[in-house]
């Protein structure tokens, strides 16, 4: 125990002097902060922090395990994050990786490390390099940081009218006034000054707009729901954990319009009467929450975020919440064991968010998209946001191209057009289309020859496809489509949250029969395993996690039977 | 007292409102396996076991949390329902040492369970822990119900001396950096042990019997080990 003799605690005193309530709920930003100035969490640390947050040792040995990003063995002080999601391992990021790690395996000041998605996939292959986000990465390219690659923007934003996206990319998103300037907060005006909280929640409704995060839950309903929760505590969460291969729309909503972000979260904490929000960002995004860090500092100077906001009886504030490396807490319940300091363990529903959210509040937890959505309703009026898409699924949509085609980017259009026509937006395909990946990881693949396919809800479901986050991912005849498969199966392995027992084995399981199928060594009665794999995690697991593991690689399946050689030996 | 009425597998049950299925099924005289749930610890719904099919529901429910309904008609056993416990089961028993967890063996039979079938997949199977006089720890046979945790934590002991390891596939039960027991926060109330329902963890006299010791050499190890425990501190 001398390394508690030498250790200094003076950082980290500065840093639990930042924090306002010293308790279980700031040990991760506790933590995240921590392993910066002293290079790792070593024992003697955790010691003290264990002793200042009054948590038991054991327990945030159990956190600092389930986080990707939390180390507690030395570390490199600088950090090259290689993303080796389906989309960037079709286009070598496998081999950037072997190369970088060649690099600097006897560099101790640098740590190399995959990254199961980056969400740069219109950027693929991509990195993060310390907080720069890489991408575009010559496979020729040395393994040093400045020649790998330049740092990537804001991503190509496509599609004819633009709604959600309107800013991104034309306003300085660090720049209050330039938000004003285009009909920023127009919406929070418009709600405070003219609306009470049960008319908002009305337009919402009206609007029809569900939730744009994968579950298409109806937004309005979510609020009544939380509103008139017994409680005198309420919260609002924005999820911007954005993690699942393939979408990137929210990256692109949070650095290019985070002002709308928050504008969102204020509408909905007043219809729901809310006076605090958290939007928890993934710990791979650092650029945006730097953004967002500054744009909840400037508008709280401003009088759009604290007490009595644009002179009103509402009072609303928002914090900011980084991930540490991991997808399942992207679920919302597993997102908010993870901002009240615990592993990302998704919780039994019932009870829901809405009774028994975050703090075991009744909360209201929406998508980044969603909240923009929101602010844009309440300021242009439900039957303005009717009068695109389709009946059940109206306005316009964020969807994330990527893969082979011409122009990777999140193009917004109307829903109710079909997979064809937004191809035919991104430029067409790049060579010849062998499968689509239709609404991410969780989702399913479609054939080519299925491009008049409606991206709508209702045609989905009735295709027996989901819209999830928004994905269109493209796979040509020159890759190989068991890699893709492989990399599906290696992600959800790899981010199972390890709870319930048919995702926990189900995954491992999944993942290795995939593997000996690649190398042509599976058997029928391996493929008969995974169905029984399959039908298991999809009708007990848990969450979504686990029902939606085998969805992909299912469909694919029944789509190409002979995919896989089977060995009849 | 509120009561319902419903039917499991044909038989109609009356129970006090907000019983679960778990317990309903057990008032109707239904078998409904389990293996997280214990009366002692609060219920965590991870092993999916207890899965069963309630009509007109669009997902099945976990019987041993789901709350059981007026008017349900819920089936416990169907080849949908057969074929979700023998996948837990074979998977299970492909990843860990299921010998000493009898209730575990009987059910593999009950479900035809043929592990074999996952021959070749990653197992757990860490060495045994022999770090303390009071107990041992070989969590090559956990099944990860979780109770011990939760006795040591806020299910009974405070004592919150042992945790998760790992993710996913990985998660174990360990303590924090991997210390041995005695420099944990652990008081050796053995409550752990007790509820253990695997042999994962055992009482040490137990383990040095099963290895054909001698009572005075039991005596004598445990006693040594607790002198030196006692001198060092
Ligand atoms: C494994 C998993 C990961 C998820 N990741 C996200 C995410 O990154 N962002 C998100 O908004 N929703 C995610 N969701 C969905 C959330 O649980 C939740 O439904 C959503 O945040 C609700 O917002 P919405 O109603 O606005 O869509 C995820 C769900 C699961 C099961
Ligand atoms: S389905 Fe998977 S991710 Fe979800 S709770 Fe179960 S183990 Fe965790
Ligand atoms: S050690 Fe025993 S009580 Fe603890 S999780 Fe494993 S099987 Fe359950
Ligand atoms: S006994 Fe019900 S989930 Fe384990």
């Amino acid at each position: 125990m001398s390394e508690a003799e030498v250790l200094d605690l003076g950082d980290l005193e500065i840093i639990l002097s930042r924090h306002s309530s010293l308790d279980r709920q700031a040990l991760i930003p506790v933590l995240l902060e921590a392993q910066k100035p002293y290079g790792y969490l070593s024992e003697a640390l955790l010691l003290a922090i264990g002793q200042a947050l009054r948590v038991p040792l054991a327990e945030i040995h159990g956190v600092i395990e389930f986080y990707t990003l939390l180390y507690n063995e030395p570390v490199g002080k600088h950090f090259i994050r290689v993303c080796t999601g389906p989309v960037c391992a079709q286009v070598g990021s496998h081999q950037i990786l072997e190369k970088v790690s060649q690099q600097y395996i006897a560099d101790s000041t640098t740590t190399v490390e995959e990254v199961p998605c980056l969400c740069l996939c219109d950027n693929a292959p991509a990195a993060l390099v310390d907080e720069v986000p890489i991408g575009n990465i010559d496979r020729g390219a040395m393994g040093t940081p400045g020649e790998l690659g330049r740092e990537v923007g804001l991503g190509f934003i496509g599609g004819e009218e633009r709604w959600l996206t309107k800013r991104c990319g034309s306003v300085n998103p660090e720049d209050i006034d330039d938000f004003i300037a285009l009909e920023g907060f127009a919406a929070l005006r418009r709600a405070l000054e003219k609306m009470q909280p049960p008319d908002v929640i009305r337009e919402m409704k009206a609007s029809g707009l569900v939730g744009l995060g994968g579950a298409a839950f109806p937004t309005g309903l979510k609020w009544e729901f939380a509103a008139n929760a017994e409680s005198d505590t309420r919260y609002i969460v924005c999820n911007g954990d954005e993690s699942e291969p393939g979408t990137f729309k929210d990256r692109v909503l949070m650095e290019g319009d985070p002002y709308s972000v928050l504008e969102g979260m204020t509408i909905a904490g007043y219809a729901v009467g809310a006076k605090k929000g958290y939007i928890y960002v993934r710990g791979e995004y650092p650029r945006a929450q730097k953004i967002l860090q500054n744009a909840i500092e400037t508008a709280r100077r401003m009088g759009y975020l604290g007490e009595n906001i644009l002179g009103s009886e509402f009072t609303f504030d928002v914090e900011l919440r980084s991930g540490a490396g991991a997808y399942i807490c992207g679920e919302e319940t597993a997102l908010f064991e993870s901002i009240e300091g615990k592993r990302g363990f998704p919780r039994l529903k019932p009870p829901y968010p809405t009774t028994h959210g975050l703090f075991d509040k009744p909360t209201a937890i929406n998508n980044v998209e969603t909240l923009c959505a929101s602010a844009w309703i309440i300021a242009n009026g439900a039957a303005a946001y009717r009068a695109r898409g389709t009946d059940e699924s109206p306005g316009l949509k964020l969807f994330c191209l990527s893969g082979d085609i011409v122009q990777a980017g999140v193009y917004e259009v109307p829903f109710g057009i079909t997979i064809a026509e937004l191809i035919e937006l991104g430029g067409g395909f790049k060579g010849e289309p062998q499968a689509i990946l239709l609404g991410g990881a969780a989702g399913t693949f479609v054939r080519p020859e299925d491009l008049d396919l409606v991206l709508s809800f209702e045609d989905l479901k009735k295709a027996g496809h989901s819209l999830g986050s928004g994905v269109i991912f493209v796979i040509n005849q020159e890759h190989d489509l068991r890699s893709s498969l492989l990399s599906l199966a290696e992600f959800f392995s790899h981010e199972s949250c390890g709870k319930c027992f048919p995702c926990r084995m189900g995954t491992q399981r999944q993942f290795e029969i995939i593997e000996k199928a690649v190398q042509g060594e599976a058997n029928k009665a391996d493929f008969l395993a995974l169905d029984d794999i399959r039908y298991t995690m999809t009708n007990s697991s848990i969450c979504g996690l686990g029902i939606t593991a085998g969805t992909a690689i299912g469909s694919a399946l029944e789509l190409w039977p002979d995919v896989f050689a089977v060995d009849h030996g | 007292m509120e009561t319902i009425a419903l039917e499991i597998d044909g038989k109609r049950v009356t129970v006090a409102s907000g019983s679960t299925i778990l317990a309903a099924a057990e008032k109707a005289g239904t078998d409904i396996p389990v293996l997280c749930y214990f009366e002692h610890t609060s219920s965590k719904g991870l092993c999916r076991l207890c899965v069963v099919e309630v009509e007109g529901a669009t997902t099945m429910q976990p019987a041993c949390v789901a709350l059981a309904q007026n008017d349900s008609i819920i089936q416990t056993r169907s080849e949908n329902i057969d074929r979700i416990r023998r996948t837990i089961l074979e998977m299970l028993a492909s990843t860990v040492d299921l010998s000493e967890s009898p209730d575990l063996l009987e059910m593999l039979l009950d479900y035809d369970a043929v592990p074999e079938r996952f021959q070749g997949g990653k197992q757990l199977l860490p060495d045994l822990i022999d770090d303390n006089p009071v107990f041992i720890r070989d969590y090559a046979k956990c099944v990860m119900c979780w109770r011990c945790v939760q006795v040591c934590a806020e299910d009974a002991q405070y004592a919150f001396a042992i945790n998760f390891g790992g993710r996913g596939f990985e998660t174990s039960i360990a303590t924090f950096f991997g210390k041995a027991m005695p420099e944990t926060t652990c008081v050796f109330c053995g409550q752990c042990v007790g509820v253990c329902p695997s042999g994962a963890l055992k009482a040490k006299t137990e383990h040095l019997l099963e290895l054909g010791a001698l009572p005075e050499e039991i005596f004598s190890e445990t006693r040594m080990r607790r002198k030196s425990k006692r001198r060092r501190t």
